[in-house]
């Protein structure tokens, strides 16, 4: 499946968000999830169901003014 | 006390984390500025969330409350979808709502913000807007639900500091009520006294910090001047006057001719 994640073409075979970011190797309870511009809130990631094209944002705390 | 929807402040300098020259100097300048309140962002993370959660780390072992921006957004869409994650990431209903209008001077979209934040304080958000001085944009965002108020008082790490009293004057007068903080423009601490001095409840800075030779010394000099000026509202400072007035009283001067 060919994903748009953080703006990069990605192929993986991860079906539902949650299972994407366990493959991508990301980690820890601080990450915001979007997909196609909407927010997933952290609980409903397991229940996302991802199709080919979609496009993902993962965010992280970051400095800021 | 500053009161900030409802929260007791102790500090009236609000900073922000980003271009310090290392994380320890950044940890040291929040220390050394007295600050309760210290500004984040969210931003694509690329190393599996190990550089995010670091930094987020480091800020929890400050002991200091989160205000998360929205920076860099330029929709509406865009700040709201970034409110809703950060409200998420940091668990707190504080948003720095910034809905930039120019990618040159960093101007509020102040058509957009107004928008934005009625979104945002409808959806239970507690929104502190980084707007223009002016008032009747001021006087919008107070009916969007906005209980603080941001103005510029230049542009975004300019640090040209007030560039219009008057404009900053009128609001304070016209909403002595809301919490006011100026945020962006200062460049140094006579700025913060400055507008501190005018009756300002708070003032946010970041760059003059940290750009600065020494950002921990710096944070400490902001620190005292945010007091000092806040300090010399509360006394009620002499309004010039055009005409010279003797301090050293004039009877009982000696006549020598």
């Amino acid at each position: 499946m060919k994903l748009t994640i953080n703006g990069e073409q990605c192929e993986v075979t991860a079906a539902t968000l949650a299972a994407l970011l366990t493959e991508l190797d990301y980690e820890g309870g601080w990450l915001a999830t979007a997909l196609n511009g909407e927010v997933v809130p952290a609980r409903q990631r397991d229940g996302c169901a991802l199709a080919d094209g979609d496009r993902i944002e993962i965010l992280a705390p970051m400095k800021g003014g | 006390m500053l009161e900030l929807y409802g929260q007791q402040i102790p500090s009236r300098l609000l900073l922000g984390t980003a271009l310090y020259p290392s994380p320890a100097i950044m940890a040291e300048a929040i220390k050394a500025s007295g600050a309760d309140i210290v500004t984040v962002s969210l931003r694509r993370e690329t190393s599996g969330g190990k550089t995010g959660g670091k930094f987020w780390s480091l800020i929890q072992s400050l002991g200091v409350r989160v205000l998360p921006n929205t920076a860099g957004c330029h929709s509406v869409k865009e700040a709201v979808t970034t409110a809703k994650m950060a409200r998420e990431v940091f668990a707190t209903i504080w948003i720095k709502l910034e809905v930039i209008g120019n990618h040159d001077t960093l101007q509020p979209d102040v058509f957009g913000l107004v928008e934005a934040a009625r979104i945002l304080a409808a959806d239970g958000f507690e929104v502190f807007p980084y707007t223009t001085d002016d008032l009747v944009v001021a006087g919008r965002l107070l009916d969007a639900g906005c209980k603080v108020l941001m103005p510029w008082c230049a542009p975004i790490g300019s640090a040209r500091g007030p560039q219009n009293l008057d404009a900053l004057r009128s609001l304070r007068g016209h909403f002595p009520d809301v919490p006011l903080i100026v945020d962006a423009g200062i460049g140094r601490p006579s700025h913060a006294a400055t507008v501190m001095e005018l009756g300002y409840d708070a003032v946010l800075l970041n760059t003059a910090v940290a750009k600065a030779s020494d950002p921990v010394a710096m944070a400490c000099a902001f620190g005292k001047a945010v007091e000092a000026g806040r300090q010399a509202f509360r006394a009620g400072p002499l309004e010039p006057r055009d005409m010279a007035v003797p301090s050293t009283p004039v009877i009982g001067m000696a006549a020598f001719s």
